[in-house]
């Protein structure tokens, strides 16, 4: 870690702060790359971003203080950690990055407004940021007025596209679609009980999980549908009501604390997941940090990414994230997501010769970043990525176990046709 | 909305239902007790009740975890020491909270909300910078998870009984303790006539920091229970808040019988709607129907006769 980005940790975490400085002595010690060398500056930014002959300026938005802290701390901690490594490696076009993160404090209209300072001000060359819906919605307008560039890594509800964003996590039929198919064939699971967070992510997903169970899926069909309001705590009824409609799959899109309140209500009413099968396409490792381990041991998610994935990439990414936000951290699959933003925003701008929004923009589709720690990934036309979608089980020290894989990439399709 | 289910699943869902109510009431009552005593009694809006309660649930997961390391054989039992823990904890916070701030404010009742907001931010802040944004999870004894078997049809929760069972245990103590103690009476001495029950003796400002004290104690109890249910994060108190006021609006702020009147009726409410209806369904008709009785009863439920 330089000594410029160290001043710009603006980290609230004390804790994080401790390691972040602990990690210091060991990345001093690597070789440091001599910036300066690449292309002249006149020529890869003609639109008077913030590059210099030596140095180009990203932002990170995300909220570290608020509500989304908790899920968004994974994804902050994944992008300083690939700014890092791009740097060590000698940075992208021979300048060297530097980040300048602000706070969106959980607070739509405030991720618009650093959106816009970060664009206007900062003259950032990309943005990464942005976890629930509403705020990338917030911000969506100020990347297209101000033409900037935001990757964004959240698995979310599809039906968007922009030439202003790159969406690194999965889109709805990505991520639903292949995990009701694996249940229906490997489980022979006829009947489901949807459930979710009461707000557009889960409603539009199970909106996609219904259509797709009862068009696609042969006599199956959906015995229960039901939505709680963000931070509800009392599971009781539904978990009565789910003893007595006996689904063959509980299919859970409920977000953050609830979950915790959730699993541990299901697991003292005496659901037990060795013969219950339950699907959740919302809990990652770190959620199972609050839910602990032994309360949804058994369980099914469907994602692109977990940290225990088997491959050189991936060991190489845990280790390395380990090292430098410490042993207890864990790695979930919008963390991951996160990692992927700049990685895929060094290799374009290299592939563009430019670091112009619109040059990049342009460049993206066909992208591929092989040291994906998910495998592999290709950038689509529609700016989401091709990527493989899988189901983990949960075990009781809080990883998952990867019980099935798709064969291919998935492609992305974030207007699906028959399913709105 | 009832042709799907025999009469014998019926039975089952009164009952299972019924019984999920109970517990709510339980929760609800535990959230709110602290704080009936503290706006109730003292007259002080407490926005910082629920950062009290995640106090509570943060000692509750420090002693879990000490007794893992270090006393792994007494864990089965470490709940009930996290207890005494949490209402230490809450409650020095809250004595301490009082002797800084709140005293300079008995006058000034609508301050207090405003000062109590500032500490419940401080509170969070503090509670990120020394846990982790991250929501930490409480591990639980096993003989707390799972369910009795009542019947075919009927389990009930083991950790939704330990709740109940609590409740009424802490609401005998309080009762005991407002109504038939000595110091109670001192309390009600003060709260009706502070200056009065200064000329005869009684020191006020004594009481007044024991009775904050006891409210937070309560809240970090109540906390200390709320980790088998629910989430320990830096700002999960904010959850309970409306939830808290809403119950002690509704039951009358100054008696502690409405305090649990409303409890009842409100999760009684929430629970039987939530299988009929859906979660969400639920609360905004236990919502509205909360506010069109407001508006008739704007004291709530139960009002404490006083000369005006």
């Amino acid at each position: 870690m330089s000594d410029e980005t160290e001043k710009g940790l603006k980290s609230p975490l004390r804790r994080q702060l401790l390691m972040g400085m602990a990690a210091i002595p060991a990345l001093a010690m690597m070789p440091r790359p001599s910036f300066g060398a690449g292309p002249a500056t006149s020529a890869v930014n003609t639109t008077g971003l913030a590059v210099t002959d030596s140095e180009v300026t990203v932002g990170i938005l995300h909220s570290v203080t608020g509500t989304m802290a908790i899920s968004e701390t994974g994804s902050v901690q994944a992008e300083k950690l690939a700014i890092e490594q791009i740097n060590a490696s000698g940075g992208v076009l021979g300048r060297k990055i530097k980040y300048i993160q602000e706070d969106g404090a959980s607070d739509w209209p405030t991720f618009a407004e650093k959106a816009k300072k970060l664009l206007v001000n900062d003259k950032c060359a990309a943005v990464m940021g942005c976890w629930t819906s509403a705020s990338r919605k917030a911000v969506l307008p100020v990347f297209e007025q101000y033409n900037g560039m935001l990757y964004y890594p959240t698995f979310y509800e599809g039906l968007e596209q922009s030439k202003n964003v790159i969406y690194t996590g999965q889109e709805a039929t990505q991520q639903i679609i292949a995990g009701l198919d694996w249940v229906n064939k490997t489980k022979g699971a006829k009947t489901f009980y949807l459930l979710g967070s009461d707000y557009i992510w889960p409603r539009t997903s199970n909106k996609i999980a219904r259509k797709h169970i009862e068009g696609h899926l042969q006599g199956a069909k959906v015995v229960g549908e039901e939505y709680f309001p963000l931070g509800h705590t009392q599971f009781n009824s539904v978990i009565n009501k789910i003893k007595l409609t006996k689904p063959d799959v509980i299919y859970a899109i409920i977000v953050g604390g609830s979950n915790v309140a959730f699993y541990k209500q299901l697991k003292a009413a005496g659901i037990d997941m060795s013969k219950q099968t339950l699907l959740t396409i919302s809990v990652t490792e770190d959620e199972i940090d609050g839910i602990g381990g032994e309360n949804i041991a058994g369980a099914y998610a469907c994602m692109k990414y977990f940290q225990s994935l088997d491959n050189a990439n991936n060991k190489a990414f845990v280790s390395e994230f380990k090292k430098m936000w410490g042993e207890k951290t864990v790695i979930g699959d919008v963390t991951q997501a996160a990692y992927l933003g700049p990685w895929l925003w060094k290799l374009t701008v290299e592939k563009a010769g430019s670091f112009d929004v619109d040059k990049i923009a342009a460049a993206s589709p066909g992208i591929e970043f092989k040291g994906a720690p998910e495998g592999y990934v290709r950038i689509h036309e529609n700016h989401h990525l091709w990527s493989k979608t899988r189901v983990g089980r949960a075990k009781a020290d809080g990883q998952y176990e990867l019980i099935y894989e798709t064969a291919d990439l998935v492609e992305p399709d974030p207007f699906p046709k028959g399913y709105q | 909305m009832f042709g799907d289910y025999s009469i014998g699943d019926l039975g089952a869902i009164f009952a299972m239902q019924g019984f999920a109510g109970l517990i709510l009431f339980s929760v609800y009552v535990l959230m709110a007790l602290g704080l009936a005593i503290i706006f109730g009694q003292m007259g002080v809006i407490n926005m910082a009740h629920g950062e009290f309660m995640i106090l509570g649930a943060y000692v509750t997961w420090m002693t879990s975890n000490a007794f893992q390391h270090f006393l792994p054989s007494l864990f089965p039992g470490y709940f009930f020491v996290a207890m005494i823990f949490a209402f230490i904890a809450s409650g020095s916070l809250g004595m301490l909270v009082e002797w800084a701030m709140i005293r300079r404010l008995y006058k000034r009742p609508l301050d207090t909300l405003l000062a109590t907001w500032g500490l419940s931010l401080i509170l969070q802040q503090a509670y990120r910078s020394v846990f982790g944004a991250r929501e930490v999870g409480v591990e639980l004894p096993d003989w707390m998870m799972g369910s009795w078997q009542a019947t075919d049809a009927i389990q009930i929760p083991i950790n939704g009984m330990f709740v109940m069972c609590l409740t009424i245990l802490i609401t005998i103590v309080v009762a005991y303790v407002l109504f038939l103690s000595r110091w109670g009476k001192q309390v009600r001495a003060v709260v009706q006539n502070r200056v009065m029950a200064g000329t005869v003796g009684i020191n006020t400002e004594k009481v007044d920091r024991y009775t904050f004290g006891l409210g937070c104690g309560i809240a970090g109890v109540a906390g200390s229970a709320f980790t088998m249910i629910g989430s320990t994060g830096p700002t999960a108190g904010q959850l309970y808040i409306v939830d808290t006021f809403l119950v002690v609006v509704f039951g009358g702020a100054a008696s502690l019988l409405g305090t649990i009147a409303s409890a009842f009726t409100i999760s009684q409410a929430q629970s039987t709607m939530e299988f009929f209806l859906s979660g969400s369904m639920a609360k905004v008709l236990t919502l509205l129907a909360i506010v069109a009785i407001l508006m008739m009863r704007p004291q709530g439920l139960f009002a404490l006769k006083v000369r005006k």
